[in-house]
């Protein structure tokens, strides 16, 4: 798996499906393509059936949540070719609201995979054969790992004498959930801004007091 | 435990002829065949499953969610409790992400010691899966004799980190500590007589009738279902491909190693056993290797915005102890970028999506788990075997929940 020939094959794919295909990168020896959400599933089936493509498997669907963003979720599809060695990575962004098209006419794998991804993203896959939830608890409201929903979560879970039956009620922590901010300005820190920082990153504007 | 002690449906005479009618039966969450806590649904016509509906999550304890409110040292842990039968696998491929993402390499003496764990781990999987899977299909006496086995494994384990199960033993950049006094010696005598153990099993399972009549062209899996069904690991072996990222996409040392990589040729339970019988071989030859060829040197890599400085230098630099401190307090730093990094765990390929934002914590770590995958195809290799057979596929899948629910 060479760098020059992941190159290629990203020069390939781009010049083949033209203008759906928004980005290439070539990242710590690691194949990236950014597609246009519309033709995700003209690029996928591009990317099985093409001889010089040829990912056969879909190893994983999943998400990531950028909520400064425009359309904050970032959907990774992660393919494999056992034919040629090599990994790819197909990413389409969208938001909570519009749908992306399911990719299980094209690989069956992404059946459970969506269901997770809709289970912790609540990212909606359009002509799901099945989108039920699959992680979380019967009858669970929300998505966890979305970065506004909290770590302790809303609710709790217990078995009440008297009732007879488990009752969930709204979390009640007796200390409350420790987050240290240990970040300072020590090694290898990028583009993070700390508190006290804006004045040594401010704009010399030129005006002279 | 709600499944149906009789096969028989509720039969109705009309005309003559017994009627049966399809119905519905629930198997698990709690059953010793489930292999944990897995609940399936499943539409039996007779003792015929028509459709199977595996519901998990009962295990979920959301991992990646801690994951991303825990430093990059603080998160390897839950890699152990994710699948709780072959740990230091888990952690492998974590380390490895994170020493991508950091472009770091372990020291070779690191590499072996890693290489030589993940071949015990391979070990005490598919000990724990093999002999289970009889269990499961009627055999007793396998469990029995390679729980034995594990514990001596288990107690390796344990003199190496302390635990007999949960290790936290690999570091990003080496392992926590060097192998103790004596504890290669020991690993060397276990492997001249494991073989023997393998051949006891063999004789006990290989060519039983009665193991044969329950998994020979039972849960038939082909090439194509495989690939499209995301199977990896023996469950792809088992159907004839000939792929292990041990040798298409060497990490570490395995490079160095000579092993072969066993392939089914009827892709059914029978063939997926005899890869894993197979497997352990050829691991427990790759541990011998790694024991003769181990290298002397250090066993974390020699940069101190990573790994913590020796006790020894603490007490005499103040720069050792600043570091010290604030790589047990803040963490290191790894800088924004994302990879995917997969390695061949005893179950498949186990991947780690590692996200950074350039901070002290993963932005976002998706475990790429292959049990997960399998037992989704739980519904194809089922659909018109019998009941008993569906689990008899469960127990050839090699299913562990800590992994699968994560």
């Amino acid at each position: 798996m060479s760098e020059q020939a992941l190159k290629e094959l990203g020069d390939h794919i781009a010049a083949t499906l033209g203008d759906d295909v928004l980005k290439v990168e070539l990242k710590l020896g690691e194949l990236m393509v950014t597609v246009r959400r519309p033709s995700l599933i003209k690029s996928l089936t591009f990317l099985r059936d093409d001889p010089t493509c040829s990912f056969e498997q879909l190893l994983d669907v999943t998400a990531v949540d950028w909520p400064e963003r425009e359309e904050r979720f970032e959907v990774v599809y992660i393919l494999l070719s056992y034919k040629h060695n090599r990994r790819l990575r197909v990413k389409v962004t969208t938001d909570e609201d519009t749908p992306v098209a399911s990719a299980v006419p094209v690989y069956s794998a992404a059946n459970w995979f969506e269901r997770e991804t809709w289970d912790m993203y609540g990212i909606f896959f359009s002509d799901h054969p099945d989108l039920r939830r699959i992680l979380t608890d019967y009858g669970f409201e929300g998505h966890p790992l979305r970065k506004d929903f909290p770590m302790t979560g809303y609710v709790e879970c217990r078995y009440d004498e008297d009732q007879k039956r488990v009752v969930y009620e709204p979390v009640r922590l007796t200390q409350d959930f420790r987050s240290f901010d240990f970040l300072s300005p020590w090694e290898g820190m990028t583009n993070v801004m700390l508190p006290g920082d804006e004045k040594a990153q401010a704009p010399d504007t030129g005006s002279k007091p | 435990m709600t499944i149906a002690t009789s096969a028989h449906p509720s039969a109705g005479q009309a005309g003559g002829k017994t009627q049966i009618k399809p119905y519905t039966m629930n198997f698990g969450p709690q059953h010793p065949a489930a292999h944990g806590v897995l609940r399936l649904v499943m539409e039996l016509n007779g003792e015929v499953v028509e459709r199977c509906d595996p519901h998990i999550g009962l295990l979920h304890r959301g991992t990646e969610k801690l994951i991303e409110y825990k430093t990059y040292l603080q998160a390897v842990p839950y890699f152990d409790r994710l699948d709780y039968v072959s740990p230091m696998c888990m952690e492998h491929a974590y380390v490895l992400g994170i020493e991508n993402l950091l472009q770091i390499k372990a020291p070779l003496r690191a590499q072996y010691i890693r290489v030589l764990f993940s071949e015990i781990t391979r070990i005490l999987n598919h000990i724990l899966s093999i002999t289970t899977g009889a269990l499961d299909v009627g055999a007793i006496t396998p469990a029995l004799w390679g729980f034995e086995e594990r514990e001596i494994l288990m107690e390796f384990y344990e003199r190496v980190c302390g635990a007999r199960l949960h290790a936290n033993y690999f570091r990003p950049g080496g392992v926590a500590w060097d192998l103790p006094a004596g504890l290669t010696d020991d690993i060397w005598e276990f492997t001249e007589r494991f073989p023997k153990f393998v051949d006891d099993i063999d004789n006990l399972l290989t060519n039983n009738r009665i193991f044969k009549q329950r998994t020979v062209d039972i849960g038939i899996v082909t090439k194509e279902q495989a690939f499209d069904w995301g199977f990896t690991g023996p469950m792809l072996r088992g159907s004839g491909v000939a792929w292990d990222l041990r040798k298409s996409q060497p990490y570490e040392v395995y490079d160095r190693m000579n092993f072969d990589v066993p392939v089914g040729l009827t892709g059914d339970c029978w063939a997926r056993y005899l890869v894993r019988m197979e497997e352990m071989r050829q691991s427990n030859a790759m541990i011998r290797q790694c024991l003769k060829e181990l290298p002397d040197g250090p066993v974390r890599a020699e940069e101190r915005k990573v790994s913590p400085p020796p006790r020894g230098e603490m007490k005499r630099s103040m720069e050792a102890l600043i570091h010290h401190f604030k790589l047990f307090t803040e963490g290191f730093h790894v800088p924004a970028g994302e990879t995917y990094t997969a390695i061949e765990a005893p179950k498949g390929e186990f991947g780690v999506y590692l996200v950074s934002d350039g901070t002290n914590k993963p932005y976002r770590c998706k475990i790429r788990a292959p049990g997960f995958a399998h037992l989704q195809g739980l519904d194809f290799m089922s659909k018109g075997h019998m009941l008993a057979d569906a689990v008899a596929n469960i127990a050839s899948m090699d299913i562990v929940f800590g992994e699968i629910d994560r």
